[in-house]
């Protein structure tokens, strides 16, 4: 367990320093810093004393190790665009864009467990046709244009629920629904396929022919297990949140950091978008951690 | 009925043939091919059959779709701001979201092929050091980086392409591995060893024609997942840039004028769910027919 937990500490924290080397060295493909910073008049003697008050005149390897050691610090920089600390710009929008994450991540799980085991155990029945068209639906459904759809009919047509902003419960139906919806998708299908292997486990046969109740069985003992592969999935799930927040909170005009993150792509901000992009690689690189070592407290079979 | 077809396959490859092509999902494929000659032919049917993609005229500005009121039949599925005809915008979109979904996933399934089989076979500290990149790569934020990366060098067909095929080589790079250690174990790679096959040799001879198959299904199944994020960077504007018309910034152009112009986000987005789902579907065929072991794909 010792050897698992530091080998997958030492790998969290190699990624995310290769994170932050693309990262960094990325926003200098395009050229040094001042050009953006400085009018495209100013003199060349002004050039070179604004690079040397920066330290831009020194090696690139030695700007990096200097950004490293104040991002350590927990100083991103200020933004471009709003002249704040991109720290202080992230925060609030985070919280909102986790706020709509568990909404999702409740409904995947709401929906997606009883589904994905019943369409297990009623294999090749009704709600398993239901359960597989989830599955397959998920994987296909863009899920900007999901939004999109679901503005048009709830919004624009119906006018039951906002389509933009956030405030009362009703905001959060749609995107909480967009983002909720892919992940469903994904863990139905798990959650199906999981059971189906653990239904035809001994220790399944066995609790059914000493006269267990069914119910039981399923809810106690194939259920648990199956759970095993489902956490696995809970760290990619994440990933899939994440990426489809961009354009989800996008659509929905949501003040969160997937919004956050277009705004400054659209206006090229570059120390809020490496920001961004570092607490983002950040918060995945450690739930993957996470997920990594509960499966090893799990499962045995893979402390190795 | 699926292992039916498994067993014929094994006793006799034609009848096996059939068998399996019995159970081809028929509507999918038939989209998939469909969209695919579409895709091909675009030129020649948005040339002459149908307007020109980007020709513009502003008097049949966001025509309807035929037969809805003001509409024409020259317009089937209604025109956009400019008066650009939907439909051969869409064609037009499938020819470039499928090219670069395709070169991508090429591109992605070579690469991770290659690194995959001699990481396999080689073993020792050359598997090391692919396996921790792979592991670094699937837990990378990857979609958020490709985004930096279209911002400083610019959005372009081969840069969706080199972010995609970035996304998608360790997934290859995985599977090929863990077949070849498999298959690396067999009796016929040790006489082949033995006979003096040199190295290279034996990957490309003995290994590659084993693990070909899994390749083919796994790409056949990443393409819908290509397509998918192909789409999502366009509609997010890094993906290949307007007036290119791709179904990902078709969608984001309609975006605004959702009420009055539903059609021009609607039709697009219809089409990537539809071409997903099909591609996704015969995917899952190929790789019952294929492949059952990789079932838990």
């Amino acid at each position: 367990m010792w050897k698992l937990f530091v080998t997958r500490v030492i790998q969290a924290i190699f990624t995310l320093w290769v994170v932050s080397g693309v990262v960094f060295f990325s926003a200098r493909i395009t050229g040094s810093p001042d050009l953006a910073l400085m009018p495209p008049d100013a003199l060349p003697e002004d050039r070179a004393t604004f690079r040397a008050a920066y330290g831009l005149d020194k090696p690139i390897v030695v700007q990096y190790g200097r950004w490293l050691e104040r991002v350590l610090h927990g100083d991103l920089g200020k933004g471009i665009q709003h002249k704040v600390p991109v720290v202080e710009l992230i925060g609030p929008r985070l919280l909102n864009s986790l706020k709509l994450a568990t909404v999702g991540v409740v409904m995947a799980v709401v929906l997606a467990l009883p589904l994905g085991v019943v369409a297990a155990v009623k294999r090749g029945q009704l709600w398993d046709r239901i359960a597989m068209g989830v599955g397959l639906g998920g994987q296909a459904l863009p899920s900007f244009w999901l939004a999109l759809i679901l503005v048009l009919l709830f919004s624009v047509h119906l006018k039951l629920l906002p389509a933009t902003g956030m405030g009362t419960w009703k905001h959060y139906v749609l995107p909480g629904f967009t983002l909720g919806w892919f992940i469903t998708a994904g863990a139905t299908r798990l959650v199906r396929s999981s059971m189906l292997d653990v239904l035809d486990a001994e220790f399944v046969k066995l609790a059914r022919s000493k006269g267990v109740a069914e119910l039981w069985v399923v809810c106690k003992h194939a259920l648990r297990n199956a759970l095993i592969s489902v956490v696995t999935f809970l760290g990619f799930m994440f990933g899939i949140v994440i990426a489809s927040s961009i354009t989800t909170e996008t659509v929905f005009v949501w003040p969160g950091i997937g919004r956050l993150v277009f705004e400054a792509l659209l206006v090229r901000d570059f120390p809020l978008i490496q920001g961004i992009v570092l607490i983002w690689s950040a918060i995945m690189i450690f739930l993957n951690l996470l997920v990594d070592l509960a499966y090893g407290l799990l499962d045995p079979r893979i402390r190795m | 009925m699926k292992r039916n077809t498994l067993s014929a396959s094994a006793s006799d490859p034609f009848q096996g043939f059939l068998a399996a092509a019995r159970t081809l999902p028929k509507i999918p494929t038939a989209i998939v091919i469909l969209v695919f000659l579409t895709a091909i032919c675009a030129n020649l049917l948005t040339g002459m059959l149908l307007p020109e993609a980007n020709q513009i005229d502003l008097r049949l500005r966001y025509t309807a779709p035929w037969p809805l009121q003001g509409s024409s039949p020259t317009h089937l599925l209604g025109t956009d701001r400019l008066g650009r005809d939907l439909l051969s915008r869409m064609i037009v979109g499938a020819r470039n979201s499928l090219a670069v979904a395709v070169v991508a996933i090429f591109v992605a399934a070579t690469v991770g092929t290659i690194l995959g089989l001699i990481a396999g076979y080689l073993g020792g500290w050359a598997d090391a050091v692919m396996m921790r990149c792979v592991d670094i790569m699937l837990s990378f934020p990857a979609i958020l980086v490709a985004l930096v990366f279209v911002v400083t060098i610019g959005a372009s067909f081969w840069m969706v392409v080199t972010i995609l095929a970035l996304l998608l080589w360790a997934h290859f790079a995985r599977l090929v591995r863990g077949e070849v250690l498999s298959w690396k174990e067999r009796d016929f790679v040790a006489l082949a060893k033995v006979a003096g096959a040199s190295t290279p040799r034996i990957i490309v001879q003995h290994l590659f024609p084993n693990i070909f198959n899994s390749v083919v299904v796994l790409a056949t199944l990443q393409i819908g997942w290509a397509i998918v994020v192909e789409s999502a960077l366009s509609f997010l504007g890094a993906g290949i840039p307007p007036p290119e018309p791709t179904w990902g910034n078709l969608v984001a152009e309609g975006r605004d004028v959702l009420d009055s112009a539903w059609w021009i986000s609607v039709f697009p987005g219809l089409a990537i769910m539809l071409m997903v789902l099909s591609f996704n579907l015969f995917g899952d065929w190929l790789r019952d027919v294929l492949d059952p072991k990789l079932r838990q794909l």
